[in-house]
């Protein structure tokens, strides 16, 4: 029987996902001050890119954030990280190695519905990451005050926040088989050998793919926080225009 | 963990001893050296105190994959785990793995695992893997890309710890329908094999039971020779099982994996425990 204190780990990913998940579902539902909009620039929080009523023209007084939410959300419940996570310390199963879980009638894994629909993970990665390249788009865009290049404490959360979402999105292990993982011959066709290259650099991204878990959540978080705070005026984002 | 140093001095150990009928946690004290391992311990144990101590250990080199054990809870090699890594204000327990049958003391019954080997169809070459490569004839060239993938997974010693933590065959018992982490990765080394000729993956998802891992990587962890047996076996393997089951646009593409690989031949049984 373990006597370490094991129990520490599910408490921490409890804690921390289940007020990720509050603060997503509030701060979605509270549907405003998301862009910061000073001098002419236009920051869009993460929670609400693409800018669907600015880019597209989507009216709704709805909080149309959830339009959007579902594949970035989507992509984190099916990835193999936060299922290794949220199956020991939601599910218990296992709590943690070598502890016994939650005794259960019958254990499926994840051969029953709903579970079972983790493996269309790849699917929410598809949209996933056309969502991040918007969000590419939001950090570029954040540069240019009324058309005039500046730069500013905003630009640079923004920045940080979008290489870490393509450092999470671009580490997934359903990515790293699609590029090229499936194949059984890396060396049998130039267009193996090119995916062979892609897949080992896919592999260093997987490699860190919890670290760029958490510290991506925690940038979209803090990117919010910060654009929330500075377009509803608590203060106003620091920025030079050249 | 805490993990204190010491220069050995007095330890106090709990061995479990019995069979399957019954047991319990004994208590040993003894002498310690700097850098004795538990093997070392348990060996002094046996020798000094307990001759009828029953321990399975061969090389004492984390290479034989012999003596596994439970140590202060966890699945470890008794020659790889060091009693100055373990704290030394508290007892150490030794207990035999719990995924398999008892025998006796520390001994464990690991025979279900070569059950579960013979039904894994071994290593067959492909006819006309390209042009000039007769596999046939013995031509069995490979990229040293391909080798690479595949070597990680030659590296296993079989200590069947990672079967041991499995919560799948720990705690459910579901022997008889997960073939375990262990042969997920030699099934993943053959799938993954350029010159192989068999297509296992109906055998990974349906008897293997790949569906029922929840990778919830404890495998990994305790992997002794450090073997990143979900990321690199079963995960991919997992993501195979979709590509020939659930992705939709592969199925409405008509793309299934494996292509030109032959089934294996039926399994003659279900290996129970």
């Amino acid at each position: 029987m373990r006597r370490d204190r094991w129990w520490v780990q599910p408490v921490l990913i409890v804690t921390a996902l289940t007020l990720f998940g509050i603060y997503t579902i509030v701060r979605v539902i509270v549907n405003k001050h998301y862009a910061i909009t000073t001098d002419g620039t236009h920051m869009q929080s993460p929670f609400f890119s693409p800018d669907l009523p600015g880019i597209f023209s989507f009216k709704t007084s709805l909080p149309w954030a959830f339009l959007v939410l579902w594949s970035p959300l989507g992509l984190r419940t099916t990835c193999y990280y936060y299922r290794k996570s949220y199956y020991r310390s939601f599910f218990l199963a296992p709590p943690s190695c070598a502890v016994a879980g939650v005794a259960r009638r019958k254990y499926t894994g994840e051969t029953r519905f709903p579970l079972v629909l983790n493996n269309l993970h790849r699917i929410f990665f598809y949209f996933a990451a056309i969502v991040v390249g918007f969000l590419w788009y939001d950090a570029i865009r954040g540069f240019f005050y009324h058309g005039t290049f500046g730069i500013g404490v905003g630009n640079a959360i923004m920045v940080l926040n979008v290489l870490a979402l393509s450092a999470f999105t671009f580490g997934c292990n359903s990515w790293r088989h699609i590029i090229g993982g499936k194949l059984n011959c890396f060396s049998c066709s130039d267009t193996a050998r090119a995916r062979h290259g892609a897949w080992q650099k896919v592999s260093i991204l997987n490699g860190r793919h919890m670290e760029w878990a958490w510290i991506s959540m925690f940038t979209v978080w803090g990117t919010d926080v910060y654009i929330w705070l500075a377009s509803s005026g608590v203060f106003t984002d620091p920025h030079h225009i050249f | 963990m805490s993990e204190t140093l010491t220069a050995g001095g007095t330890r106090k150990l709990q061995i479990w001893r019995g069979d399957l009928t019954s047991g319990e946690l004994v208590d040993y004290e003894l002498e310690t050296e700097p850098g004795m391992v538990v093997l070392d311990a348990v060996l002094e144990v046996q020798r000094s105190q307990a001759p009828d101590l029953a321990v399975r250990w061969n090389c004492k080199a984390a290479k034989c994959g012999s003596c596994s054990a439970e140590i202060n809870g966890k699945p470890r090699l008794m020659c790889k785990t060091r009693l100055d890594h373990l704290p030394a204000e508290e007892p150490i327990t030794v207990e035999p793995m719990r995924a398999f049958p008892l025998i006796r003391d520390l001994v464990t019954d690991v025979s279900w695992n070569y059950r579960v080997n013979e039904q894994i169809t071994p290593f067959t070459p492909r006819e006309n893997l390209r042009e000039g490569i007769d596999v046939k004839d013995g031509d069995f060239l490979i990229d040293q890309a391909d080798t690479d993938r595949m070597s990680e997974f030659r590296k296993c010693i079989e200590c069947f710890m990672c079967q041991d933590v499995c919560h799948i065959l720990r705690d459910h018992r579901m022997h008889n329908r997960y073939y375990g982490p262990r042969f997920m990765i030699r099934m993943a080394s053959l799938d993954m094999h350029p010159l192989d000729g068999v297509d296992r993956l109906d055998q990974v998802a349906d008897e293997g039971g790949i569906g029922l891992c929840n990778i919830t990587k404890c495998c990994t962890e305790v992997c002794p020779e450090n073997i990143h047996i979900t990321d690199n076996a079963i995960i991919p393997m997992k993501e195979r099982v979709v590509d020939q089951r659930h992705d939709p646009f592969l199925k409405i593409l008509g793309r299934t994996p494996n292509k030109g690989r032959v089934k294996p031949p039926a399994r003659s049984s279900t290996p129970e425990l």
